[in-house]
């Protein structure tokens, strides 16, 4: 039995409403602000973006990387998380600094620096490759002590 | 209660329940990622109050946005405050909103089902509480990809980020204290039920789905055999986190951790010259560079009466030299050793009185933050200086030459470069 999530409606609707009037405020400043259709699209498209591209995306990779290696274990130890974690964190980091990354804002950056944003690129891929190398290293322990 | 008959069969795809396999899903796995995303929201939420009431934006035109209503819940610091203050609370607010990203990524995973539940709204209640979900996931996402992209200087957008960061903060807090006060017996039922640390301590082969929950929709009907533990999840979330936090933490907090700190928007190591740090408007892109050179430039300070003085006046009134840091609201910082003269020398150079607060605008032509104003307090503190010299060189133009103000614990904006002119207000 799950209880109800709160036991009196009449106090979810009270929460409710007084979120909807703060978050209503704050929307019509936006909406006073003059720039409502952007920022709607962006407030809604950010979840879009998220549930139906960034999420099934990854989940289907997921899945594809899984069933592929569903017998990918060498003396019992399975090789999945192995690749799943150093893949999931790489992609992590693309997600979080793609401006850089792809030079999106070089102008910009450089405006507002006086220096080009160089190495971004580099440093990242620099980094996928240390986090599967050191992903690696630890299966081949693992794989090894699994033996003896 | 009745369901309409031509609601009642989902339409295939992610409306059906088994469509949802992983094992993990469940209202403990939900709870426990929640309870570790809530207080670093917190500390989001609240550095974000500290940063706009830094701003003073009640004072002269400090506001970056015009404010209509009376919804300034600015917290501020109190003054005299240690100079690395802002520092620290800024840092705090990206760095944490950063690491905070994979925690909010998997609490989002946890519940993706629901945002697929059949029918879309069983009843009017259930209506209520999926459009205050649809503002506190959209304000989640708006204000984590707005940051994001702010501190890397990439604005794909019309709106004036700032407005919109705060309001749609607010959206945010508003619908995230909703959820978490309607969902606190949810997350008591489940700790009660498993344990609050208790499904950690199972490793893969012990991983088994959680009871099945009838109203709630997270356990999966038709579970996959697990391919990772509960604890190797939060682990991976973790570790990104962890990963997150050494590629960004040297910006904020410089050293040796500035050389690790790979993926920092202004993390490079930029030489060690005594002009060799960061800097937020270029003289170039502030087209300041031929005024900035002209030798004719004057200071005039204005307040009970008025004077300009040139830069070598200006040297020869009593210097004084403190360390501060540049505090960028983009989360980094980098504290230097300042030479100039004192504020409150200058107020009683044109005998402003004690309360006096102060005007201080650029000679730069255009730019939103060519001018700010301050408190008596904060021109009156000891450390606010007009600099003229930095690590024992002259300033260069991208630091402000001929003069700039450096302030302890304000948003580095306020540290107004290439300044041609000062005024004390009586009021």
């Amino acid at each position: 039995m799950k209880p109800r999530a709160v036991g009196v409606p009449v106090l979810q609707i009270a929460i409710h409403a007084v979120a909807f009037a703060i978050a209503g405020y704050a929307l019509a400043q936006i909406v006073r602000g003059g720039s409502v259709v952007n920022f709607a699209i962006w407030f809604v498209g950010a979840a879009v973006l998220h549930d139906l591209l960034l999420f099934p995306f990854y989940s289907l990779l997921d899945r594809l990387g899984v069933r592929t290696r569903r017998d990918g274990a060498v003396n019992q130890v399975p090789v999945t998380n192995y690749l799943r974690v150093p893949a999931l964190m790489s992609g992590l980091l693309l997600l979080v600094y793609f401006p850089l990354i792809l030079g999106l804002s070089d102008h910009q950056y450089y405006l507002a620096s006086g220096h080009h944003p160089h190495g971004y690129a580099r440093n990242w891929i620099a980094i996928t490759a240390v986090l599967f190398a050191g992903s690696g290293l630890l299966y081949a322990i693992r794989v090894l002590r699994a033996k003896s | 209660m009745e369901t309409p008959h031509r609601l009642a069969k989902p339409p295939p795809g992610p409306f059906r329940p088994e469509f949802w396999r992983s094992p993990l899903r469940g209202p403990w796995l939900t709870s426990f990622l929640g309870t570790l995303l809530l207080p670093l929201i917190v500390i989001v939420a609240v550095t974000g109050l500290i940063s706009d009431g830094a701003y003073d934006p009640g004072l002269g035109l400090n506001s970056p946005f015009d404010r209509y209503g009376a919804f300034d819940v600015a917290i501020h610091l109190p003054a005299s405050s240690p100079a690395w203050l802002y520092a620290v609370t800024q840092g705090l607010h990206v760095t944490v909103g950063l690491v905070a990203i994979p925690f909010l990524l998997a609490k989002l995973w946890s519940v993706i089902p629901r945002l697929f539940a059949w029918p879309p709204a069983r009843d009017l209640t259930h209506l209520i509480e999926r459009a205050s979900l649809l503002l506190l996931v959209g304000g989640s996402l708006f204000e984590f990809a707005t940051g994001v992209l702010n501190i890397q200087v990439f604005y794909p957008w019309h709106f004036n980020f700032v407005r919109e960061h705060y309001y749609g903060a607010w959206v945010f807090i508003a619908a995230l204290t909703a959820h978490v006060l309607l969902k606190l017996p949810t997350v008591v039922h489940a700790y009660r039920e498993r344990g609050f640390l208790r499904p950690l301590r199972d490793d893969l082969h012990h991983t088994a789905p959680e009871p099945a929950d009838s109203r709630g929709g997270l356990v999966a009907a038709a579970p996959a055999p697990p391919t990772i533990s509960r604890r190797g999840l939060l682990g991976l979330v973790g570790g990104a986190a962890g990963v997150l936090l050494v590629v960004n933490l040297g910006e904020s907090v410089g050293g040796p951790l500035r050389r690790i700190a790979l993926l920092a928007p202004r993390g490079h190591a930029l030489g060690s010259g005594a002009n060799d740090f960061e800097v937020n408007k270029s003289a170039l892109a502030s087209g300041v560079i031929a005024r900035a050179r002209d030798p004719r430039w004057t200071l005039t300070v204005r307040g009970g009466r008025t004077v300009r003085l040139d830069r070598a006046a200006l040297l020869r009134l009593p210097q004084h030299t403190h360390e501060l840091p540049i505090s960028c609201v983009e989360g980094w910082s980098t504290s230097q050793r300042w030479t100039g003269v004192r504020l409150a020398d200058l107020a009683d150079l044109v005998a402003a009185p004690a309360h006096a607060s102060m005007h201080a605008a650029s000679f730069q032509r255009g730019g939103a933050f060519r001018q700010a104003t301050f408190t008596a307090a904060q021109v009156r503190d000891p450390r606010s200086l007009l600099a003229l010299r930095v690590n024992g060189a002259d300033l260069s133009l991208d630091h402000g030459y001929p003069a700039r103000l450096i302030l302890p614990a304000v948003p580095g904006v306020h540290c107004t470069k290439w300044i041609g002119s000062l005024t004390f207000l009586r009021e």
